[in-house]
């Protein structure tokens, strides 16, 4: 059983950050990395990135949207309740080096993914440009904490109700326009936008690094659930990335994949509503 | 008529079962098992050879005529008693073992007419003891002070397990998942291995002192070195073979064409046939074709008729004599009405908008020339090719070594397809201090070779340690 120690609810309750006692996970995991958790016995496993790790407190943190049946569940949970069963650091770690200019393109909940990343890419010494998108002002999370591992911030919003109108890429465009010397580009959000980064990127030339939140079950090479195509070629997401190569990915068979279950996530997450009530 | 004409007279005592119809459709055990008067019959077959040849047959050398005796003399609980100094699962290998092709393929009654069952006297002896409530402690010896580290909570993992505890060391399992059995948890499906017999093993086990940390991926979270470090004497690896080999051909990452580890995990592990009791989906099929011909492909056919399929397709691209799963296997897959498709291969998936599959393309096979293997080997016939309407797919052709604990142990010598190269007789591997066995050393292999190499492990492991001072 791992406890939850804090809790916090952000962008008018639609995202929920635990802090959560894992001491073993918090001494080996980094940036870039992820656990799978059970929230009970009749639970789904869900990968879920560590938005950071506190090694001497021995915690761990997550973000999470809450899109169906185990995220709404994962919400009930309050501060001194327990997940049943957290596995973790799994996937490859994040390649962090120092290249010079970086930029870090983040949407939706994927800024808590790309969180860690920016600081870690920060820290070695990269001169990190960050752009931020959300769909409108209050479902923005995590700005404080970017802007403080950032060297220049953006915000963009699709409606403008804060910082500039429009989408990440649209600043992301400009920078590239602007500059030479972006050595990488690192975007992580919901899929449509990770594919029209890449896309962004790709008549410059600039390496894109992007994060694929695949479907899992084990997340340790063990049934394939999580396998997606890169540069013509099976991976499975769980130990070869998550981070891939964005310009080689097949999105298009991505979202199919992501997709595969609609009907019955559907289902389950109606009846845990009733449930509810 | 002499003793021995009169015993071969009485005919091999089938298991009563679930009726096929009725037991397609759930997921309870298909055999109910030998009732005690069937199992003395069954029993009072056995010659009591004075050389029985169904000991050589098996791997771990179950004393068959002896327990079988105690059976015919109505101590069942003696029989188990006498089964457990060799096999620590016997519930399990009744069940799950190639008895055909072991211990019964050289009962000399097998010549002229059918061999005595031992597989079946071999359930029923550990069912009777688990029923009769808790299975009594034997007495550990006074602690060593040494600790081991088992890597893996399948056959081969438990069985050492067990055997160390019982020379007085302290044990400690990581298993990866959630729960522990390995693949007879998360691969072996409810009608054919109940999930109730693995955890009274396990719980046997825990009484006995073996301690399991669940959720803990040894190269994740802890590296062997690591474990060696904290005070381990000794690492055993006890892995599994757990990577799905795919085919490569096209169009196979559509959606609803799964690994068959995919497809039995969530059935099994997570319980989606449970669906939506428990949260895990898994997709419905109306035309299923599974492809592969070994246990792996019977469990993974009959999952998806109970689930609610119309038709089942075994496809296979050898024939009917080459099927590896176990006759009993492939017997009640037919009478369930899976319906199998031999000399055939898949060639390619199509899919729709979505990207569900939609169809196989498939190519005859003739049998040619015997290949390495000895078997002969499947050639495509030309311009044979047909398109199978399949709405799911389940691919069980095999499986390889997960790279994800054996790429973080330096120096471990593997072999080329990524397996550990270890001792047949101990399980020492590379490294010093570290043991492997089971299928993570053989490849996909069965249950009891797994448990045998367990227990060889064991009895070398125990020696190092007891040299050690
Ligand atoms: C490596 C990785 C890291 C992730 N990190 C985060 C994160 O930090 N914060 C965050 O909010 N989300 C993250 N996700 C996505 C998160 O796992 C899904 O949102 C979650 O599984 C949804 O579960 P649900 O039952 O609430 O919703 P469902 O209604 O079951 O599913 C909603 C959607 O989530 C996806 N999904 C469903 N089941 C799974 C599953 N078993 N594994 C993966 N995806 C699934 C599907 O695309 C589905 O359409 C990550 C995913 C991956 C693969
Ligand atoms: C569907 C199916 C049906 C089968 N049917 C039969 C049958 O009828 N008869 C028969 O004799 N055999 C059968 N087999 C084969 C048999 O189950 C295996 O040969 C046997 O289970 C191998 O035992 P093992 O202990 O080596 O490994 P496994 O049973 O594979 O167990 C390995 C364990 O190690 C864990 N693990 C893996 N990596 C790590 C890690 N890095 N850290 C921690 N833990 C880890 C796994 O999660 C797993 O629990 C079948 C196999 C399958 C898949
Ligand atoms: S363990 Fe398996 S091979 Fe040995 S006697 Fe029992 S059923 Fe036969
Ligand atoms: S070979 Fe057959 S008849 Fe002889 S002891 Fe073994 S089981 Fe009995
Ligand atoms: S989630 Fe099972 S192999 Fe990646």
């Amino acid at each position: 059983m791992f406890k939850i120690l804090e809790k916090w609810e952000m962008a008018d309750n639609t995202v929920c950050h635990f802090k959560i006692e894992a001491p073993l996970i918090a001494k080996k995991a980094q940036p870039g990395q992820f656990v799978v958790l059970r929230p009970n016995e009749t639970g789904e496993r869900i990968p879920l990135t560590m938005a950071g790790t506190d090694p001497a407190q021995g915690t761990i943190d997550i973000i999470f949207q809450v899109v169906g049946k185990t995220t709404a569940l994962l919400r009930t949970l309050q501060k001194g309740d327990a997940i049943l069963d957290i596995i973790g650091p799994l996937g490859r770690p994040t390649h962090v080096e120092k290249l010079g200019t970086v930029i870090c393109v983040g949407g939706g909940t994927g800024i808590a993914v790309l969180y860690p990343i920016t600081r870690a890419l920060q820290e070695i010494g990269n001169h990190v440009i960050s752009i931020v998108g959300a769909r409108t002002k209050y479902l923005l999370i995590l700005e404080d904490e970017m802007k403080n591992v950032s060297d220049e911030f953006f915000i963009t919003t699709d409606d403008g109700s804060y910082g500039r109108h429009g989408f990440v890429t649209d600043a992301l465009k400009d920078l590239l326009d602007e500059r030479t010397d972006i050595k990488l580009v690192v975007g992580i959000g919901p899929v449509p936008m990770m594919k029209f980064v890449c896309k962004t990127t790709e008549p410059y030339g600039v390496k894109t690094l992007v994060s694929l939140n695949t479907i899992m079950v084990d997340a340790t090479g063990m049934c394939g659930a999580c396998r997606a195509t890169v540069g013509g070629k099976t991976q499975f997401c769980c130990v070869d990335g998550p981070e891939f190569d964005g310009h080689q990915v097949d999105f298009d068979e991505l979202m199919k994949r992501q997709a595969a279950y609609l009907k019955e996530e559907r289902q389950s997450y109606e009846r845990f509503q009733k449930e509810q009530e | 008529m002499t003793e021995k004409e009169k015993k071969e007279k009485i005919p091999r005592q089938p298991m009563p079962e679930q009726d096929p119809k009725k037991r397609s459709m759930n997921f309870d055990e298909v055999p109910y098992g030998y009732t005690p008067e069937l199992a003395q019959k069954e029993a009072s077959r056995c010659l009591q050879c004075k050389k029985p040849k169904c000991v050589e047959g098996c791997p771990v050398g179950v004393k068959i005529p002896e327990f079988i005796n105690l059976i015919a003399e109505g101590d069942f609980i003696g029989a188990a008693k006498k089964l457990k100094e060799d096999n620590s699962l016997p519930a399990v290998c009744g069940r799950v073992c190639p008895q055909e092709s072991q211990c019964e393929a050289l009962c000399v009654l097998g010549k002229k007419d059918e061999p005595v069952a031992v597989g079946r006297l071999e359930r029923f002896a550990a069912d009777y003891e688990r029923a009769q409530g808790t299975v009594d402690l034997p007495q550990l010896p006074p602690p060593t002070g040494k600790k081991v580290a088992v890597v893996g909570s399948g056959p081969a993992g438990l069985t050492l397990a067990g055997d160390l505890i019982k020379f007085g060391h302290q044990v400690t399992i990581f298993e990866a998942l959630h729960k522990p059995g390995g693949v007879l948890v998360y691969g072996i499906p409810e009608f054919r291995l109940p999930k109730a017999i693995v955890e009274a093993e396990v719980d046997y086990l825990k009484r006995l002192g073996v301690e399991i940390k669940y959720n803990h991926v040894v190269g994740k979270i802890l590296t062997v070195d690591e474990l060696l470090e904290m005070g381990y004497d000794a690492v055993f690896l006890g892995v599994g073979a757990g990577l799905p080999v795919f085919m490569n051909i096209p169009g196979e990452n559509l959606c609803g064409i799964y690994s068959a580890n995919e497809y039995l995990t969530r059935s099994n592990l997570m319980k989606a046939y449970l669906f939506p009791k428990y949260d895990t989906p898994i997709a419905v099929g109306k035309n299923v074709a599974v492809i592969g011909g070994g246990n792996v492909a019977m469990d993974s056919a009959r999952t998806a008729l109970r689930l609610g399929a119309n038709n089942v397709h075994i496809v296979y691209r050898r024939s009917k004599t080459e099927l590896p799963a176990r006759a009993e296997e492939v017997h009640h897959a037919e009478e369930e009405g899976v319906q199998f498709k031999f000399l055939t291969a898949p060639l390619r998936y199509i899919g729709n908008a979505d990207g569900w599959v939609t169809g196989m393309e498939c190519i005859q096979m003739e049998l040619g020339e015997p290949d390495d293997s000895g078997r002969r080997r499947p050639v495509p016939i030309e311009d044979s090719n047909f398109t199978l309407d399949v709405d799911l797919a389940v691919i069980a052709i095999g499986t390889g070594a997960n790279p994800i604990i054996t790429g973080t142990i330096p120096n471990l010598e593997l072999n080329k397809w990524g397996y550990i190269v270890a001792d047949e007789a101990t399980g020492k591997t590379s490294r010093e201090r570290v043991y492997a066995g089971g299928d993570i050393v053989t490849g996909a292999a069965t249950v009891i070779l797994a448990m045998g190499a367990g227990r060889n492990s064991s009895q070398a492991i125990h020696q190092y340690l007891m040299n050690k001072s």
